[in-house]
Order: structure tokens, then sequence, then C-alpha cells
């Protein structure tokens, strides 16, 4: 989904930069604040981001007989809210561009925005929606997991419809065009994504029940929190 | 198999399957290049909408081949998974650990009455560490 290198005009990238600059500054100092005030979180917090650095390095075929990736974000994003997240993605995205040549150091602004920004926001509004409708917790990690990734690549797509748009048809026949490529590839690798990230909160939920509890994820239900099933 | 084990079991198969449909169904049969990345594609998509467009700036290290570039998409998955693989090893280290010394404590007790109750406490402690 990254936007490669180079493929934003100046301006663009330039205004991307600046608008996520402020998300990933919070997002650090939320980071910062986490780690002091539970330092126990640390290692909960290198699992999330690992789960984004696994993701987002599986290109998988999809329906469109092209190849993306996951992000990976939605699971971090409900752990420890988006903020956090920003940073997280940032440093995955900032991996991928510095040995990968896999987006860029011009649309690093334009990437985390989509990746590290939108996408974990959708999904976490998702899941805090769901969840106050009173859907099963699995239910609501799997939607907000959803989300994150097919905004992520949503909003890529109007990046670059804003960037490009179509001479005729302008930005919408443009936005329909990379929507077309981002969008619908990303349809089934959300579901992947989403399917994976409930696997990883089972595995949480059987390991980690009391850092989940400590993070509002999960509840104390008088001893039957140990079971998974019983949030199934 | 216990059912936890076949629910995560069946999650994993389901994502394999949803990116092997794609690939036995043949639906990049039509293109090119099938398969390629999404990403490739909306470069060409924007040459397509302006082809003067030149990229004014260039990756400050590429990879030199294909397969230099999987091995560092590799590098990244393995990386990750190493990182999420300790966390679970670390986790159950501690589970394992607090119940060996809830069951040690249980067998030092000198009541045997007592024993069975500290067992139980035992499997249910992990909820209650830290």
């Amino acid at each position: 989904m990254h936007i490669a290198e180079g493929f934003l005009p100046p301006l663009h990238a330039a205004a991307w930069g600046a608008a996520s600059a402020p998300f990933v500054v919070h997002g650090v100092r939320a980071l910062t604040r986490e780690v002091k005030a539970n330092p126990e979180s640390t290692l909960l917090l290198g699992a999330s981001g690992a789960f984004t650095f696994v993701l987002s390095a599986l290109k998988i075929p999809s329906v469109t007989g092209s190849c993306s990736h996951p992000t990976g974000t939605g699971l971090g994003a409900i752990l420890f809210r988006p903020p956090i997240m920003a940073v997280l993605g940032t440093i995955t995205l900032l991996f991928q561009a510095l040995l990968l040549a896999h987006g860029g150091l011009t649309t690093l602004g334009a990437n985390v925005f989509s990746m590290a920004i939108a996408g974990p926001w959708a999904g976490y509004g998702v899941y805090r929606l769901l969840r106050k409708a009173g859907a099963p917790l699995m239910v609501t990690v799997f939607f907000g997991a959803f989300f994150a990734d097919l905004v992520t690549y949503c909003v890529t797509s109007v990046q670059l419809a804003l960037a490009f748009p179509d001479p005729a048809s302008g930005f919408l026949g443009s936005l329909e065009k990379f929507a077309g490529i981002f969008a619908l590839t990303q349809i089934p690798l959300a579901v992947s994504e989403g399917l994976l990230t409930v696997l990883v909160m089972r595995l949480l939920m059987q390991s980690s029940t009391s850092d989940l509890v400590r993070l509002g994820v999960a509840k104390l239900t008088g001893g039957k929190q140990a079971k998974p099933e019983a949030a199934l | 198999m216990s059912r936890n084990a076949k629910i995560n079991t069946l999650l994993l198969l389901l994502v394999a399957a949803l990116a092997v449909i794609p690939l036995a169904l043949g639906l990049g049969d039509g293109k090119e290049e099938p398969f390629t990345g999404a990403d490739a594609q909306a470069e060409a998509a924007i040459t397509e909408l302006k082809p003067d467009y030149e990229p004014w700036f260039a990756p400050l290290y590429e990879p030199p081949s294909g397969e230099v570039e999987s091995a560092l998409f590799a590098l990244q998955a393995a990386l990750g998974a190493g990182v999420l693989a300790y966390y679970f090893g670390v986790r159950k280290g501690r589970r394992q650990g607090a119940a060996q010394a809830l069951a040690r404590a249980a067998a030092g007790a000198p009541e045997a009455a007592g024993a069975p109750e500290a067992e139980e406490a035992g499997r249910t402690g992990p909820a209650r560490e830290s």
C-alpha cells in the first residue's frame, strides 16, 4: 500500500508530512507515558509492534490477481489506543523505506497518515462502537482489525487521487481507478488480518489476561476470564 | 486437541485458504504479469494518468536484486515473528513458574486436605499475577 518513493508531488508530500507529524509526536509522548506508568507493558508493546512487522512483510495473493500485504495495526490500536500505534507503524514504515525501497522517505508522511494514523483510528473507532453495542469481544476485534486494514488502503487511494486527478473525470474518476487497485485487492486481505488478529487476541487471553484487564480490553468475570471461549 | 487449539488451527487454515484460493482459481490469468504487487500497479496507473510525471526522489538504498529484496522481507517477518514468539514464551514461562511455585507451596503444607484446593489456586493463579 505504500506510495513509492518520489511518487507524490513535493507539495503533497510536504502537506501529508505536516499532517502526520503532530500525531507521531503525540504518539511518542503517549508511548513514553505508558512505559513509565506501566513498565510491564513494554513486552506487550514490543509484541504489538512485532505483529505489524510480520504482517506488513507478508505479500499475499488476492482476488484481483495482484498481491498486497496486511498492516497489522488493528491489534496495537485496540490494545494501546491509536496514538501509540502511530509510533509503532512509523517505525515499520521507516524500516521498509530505508532497507527495502518499499514506500519512501518523501512519501513517509502520506504512508504514516494512511497506515499508522487513519487505519488505527478507524479500526479503534469500529472496535469501540461494537463494544458499546455489546458485541462479543472477538467480533469487535475482528472488525476493528478489518477496518484498520481496509481504511488504510482507502486513504492511500484518496491520497493518490488527490495528487493525480484524471484529466477527464477528475478526482472521482481517479479515485475509482486507485480504489480498484488498492481497496478491492485488500478486502480478502483485511479478512485475513481480522482472523489473524483474533488468533493473537485469543492467545493473549490465554497467556496475558492480567495485561488485557489492565488495558481495559478484557473484563474480570469471576474466575471465568481465563477461558477465551467465554469471550467468544 | 483441545477446543481452543482446534479454533486456532481453523483460523490459520482460513487465512491460508484466503491466500491460496486466488492462485488456485487462476484469478491473475488475464494479466500480463499475474500477482505483482498492487504498489507497482498504482505506479503504472500514475504514469497512465500523468505520462510526464517523473519521480523526483530515489530511494537512498535499493536492494540490488529481487532475491535480496525477498531476503530482507523475510528478515522483517522473522524479526517480528521472533519477538512475538519471545513474548508468548516469556508469558508461558511465567505462568508455569507461578503454577509450580504454588504447587510446591501446596506440597509443603502439612494438611493433605489443603493440597487440592491450593492446586486449584495454582491453575487460576496466572490471572492474578502482576
